[in-house]
């Protein structure tokens, strides 16, 4: 069992890029050009490592390799979609990566004490749901994108170029209030910001449009999930069930 | 009268596949111009299999059994023609027909690879809607059948392939279909593994007078199974009847070793109308058709005198081997 617990941990420390772009910023005294505290701009990488650990999403390698492979004919025969076993294995890593993320933070909070805050219960409550609606936007994406095997069988090509937009717009790497106004308006019409920027900004206590943020969430999933499911009912009359 | 459970109508299934020359020339030419060809594997086929049958798919490598299989369980969308199974269309995939069914694939593995069966076992039941309690009648049943106990404690990786395929078995039954189709289900047992696999099987079709299809290029497990066999050569069917008259049909004579008790009893066998096969010393092999068999022998025992005899079946591989290298072979039954 110790190669899995060392795994996990390890999952949960490869989520550290927040972190390094905390360093880059504060170093620079970039925050000062977008009139953010040292300690407002801490908490909100904190909160985007928070973010990302919780909706971090890999569906399309696993269905590419086990469409490939054919693992996937004996769950399409069973009278449940595949893709809920994705998101239920999704789900339980979630947790497993939850103490660990906890013993970042600590640790964080020992380095960074004038950032140590306590969100109040509605907005933490309003956080984990965003969060949560933030992972089903990416799965949902991803998912699109993993149904591409059925005709192209190499599926995971076109996730690594939506990867650049997701680093650059996301606000994994500047929070989303650093690009330039006309930039911004155009951003904020994509899914990106909703999936770390919204979520860590919600969450770390910085000035956000709470219902306008879970709004377009939702609306994103709205438009997402039809797609989805024309793009999966329509893939699987291509599956050839190769490899077995 | 027993219902049709299976209705094949004119069934075709094309595959789309391209074709690369080797080395770099090659790939630069596939990506700009990539040579695609339709290939059917599945050519026009009909049959039906009447509900509790058990019924052996036959042929070489890459004549289309598994594509069949794939096609009756839903798994596969077909070209043309029609399948009903069970009054359902398989590849709509409908829920009542799925809770029907079930498909197992020698060496493909649905068992989660790092936890113990059990785990999987209870997965499978809260996805076919079945309680806890009921669950774990069922499973207490089916372990009871497959002859597993401990094994369904142990993560799934550390388990040998036949304790691996009996589980998958009981993963796979836990919904109690009534349609089982086996692609090639002992691919890689061991003889006992393989003998315990047919004996599950028969008394899952006894006692739940389920439908099974199966695949299998192990002979043993196709006549000790299977009364019907339809015989698949290069997408179309060759032979759909009986298995013991196909036997029949493609072996009529039987090879009889008879051991005299002198050279001469050989010589005067040899002079007697008998069609000999080969002679050496005080022994002689007889080819005798399978009608005349009783009379010969009778005749034989009263006119010579005999050491010993043995009769001889042509072995059934190399029976059914010549079904699968022939194309139209003439197998014609009523």
């Amino acid at each position: 069992m110790l190669e899995y617990r060392v795994e996990i941990a390890l999952w949960a420390i490869s989520g550290i890029i927040p972190f390094f772009m905390l360093n880059i910023w504060t170093k620079n005294n970039l925050n000062e050009l977008i009139n953010i505290s040292d300690v407002m701009l801490s908490r909100y990488f904190l909160c985007a490592f928070f973010v990302r650990q919780f909706s971090v999403v890999w569906v399309v390698f696993s269905f590419e390799e086990d469409s490939l492979m054919g693992k996937v004919s004996p769950y399409l025969i069973q009278p449940l979609n595949p893709f809920f076993r994705y998101f239920a294995q999704h789900l339980a890593e979630q947790i497993t990566r939850f103490p660990f993320a906890l013993i970042i933070a600590f640790f964080f909070f020992i380095f960074n004490p004038k950032s140590l805050w306590i969100p109040n219960l509605s907005i933490l409550f309003l956080s984990i749901v965003s969060t949560f609606l933030s992972f089903l936007i990416q799965f949902l994406i991803q998912s699109i994108v993993a149904c591409l095997c059925f005709w192209t069988e190499k599926a995971s090509s076109i996730e690594r170029l939506l990867f650049i937009p997701t680093l650059f717009l996301s606000g994994l790497l500047a929070p989303v209030v650093s690009f330039p106004a006309y930039v911004k308006t155009w951003i904020y019409l994509t899914p990106f910001p909703y999936l770390i920027d919204f979520p860590a900004n919600l969450l770390s206590g910085n000035k956000t449009n709470i219902i306008g943020g879970l709004s377009m969430q939702i609306l994103w999933i709205f438009l997402l999930f039809p797609l989805f499911r024309k793009i999966w009912s329509e893939g699987t009359k291509k599956y050839t069930a190769m490899g077995s | 009268m027993v219902q049709n459970i299976i209705d094949v109508r004119n069934l075709s299934k094309s595959f789309y596949i391209s074709s690369k020359e080797p080395g770099i020339k090659g790939t630069i030419k596939h990506f700009f111009r990539r040579k695609t060809k339709s290939l059917k594997v599945i050519k026009d086929i009909s049959f039906e299999i009447k509900e509790g049958e058990i019924v052996g798919f036959l042929g070489a490598n890459g004549a289309g059994k598994t594509t069949i299989l794939k096609m009756l369980c839903g798994l596969i969308y077909p070209s043309e023609g029609s399948i009903l199974v069970s009054g359902y269309l398989p590849f709509r995939r409908k829920e009542n027909f799925l809770k029907n069914i079930t498909l197992i694939m020698g060496q493909k593995q649905q068992l989660i690879w790092d936890l113990p069966p059990i785990e999987s076992f209870y997965l499978n039941a809260s996805i076919y809607d079945l309680d806890k309690f009921e669950a774990k009648k069922r499973i207490k049943k089916l372990s009871e059948m497959l002859e597993i106990d401990e094994e369904l404690f142990i993560p799934v990786r550390k388990l040998s392939l036949g304790q691996r395929m009996k589980s998958e078995l009981l993963a796979a039954l836990i919904h109690e279909p009534n349609i089982l189709f086996l692609d090639e289900p002992t691919l890689g047992l061991d003889i006992n593994a393989q003998r315990n696999l047919r004996k599950f099987l028969q008394k899952y079709n006894k006692e739940t007078n389920a439908t099974i299809c199966l695949t299998s290029h192990y002979m043993k497990d196709i006549t000790s199974l299977c009364k019907r066999v339809i015989c698949v050569h290069e997408g179309a069917i060759s032979y759909d009847g009986k298995l013991d008259l196909l036997l029949k049909k493609l072996s009529p004579v039987k090879e009889i070793l008879i051991v005299c008790r002198s050279e001469e009893d050989v010589i005067k066998l040899e002079n007697s109308g008998f069609t000999v096969k080969n002679k050496i010393k005080n022994e002689i092999t007889l080819k005798i058709e399978n009608n005349s068999i009783t009379s010969s022998l009778k005749t034989i025992l009263n006119n010579f005198d005999i050491e010993d005899l043995f009769i001889n079946e042509p072995p059934i591989d190399e029976v059914i081997g010549k079904v699968l290298i022939k194309k139209d072979y003439d197998i014609k039954f009523d």
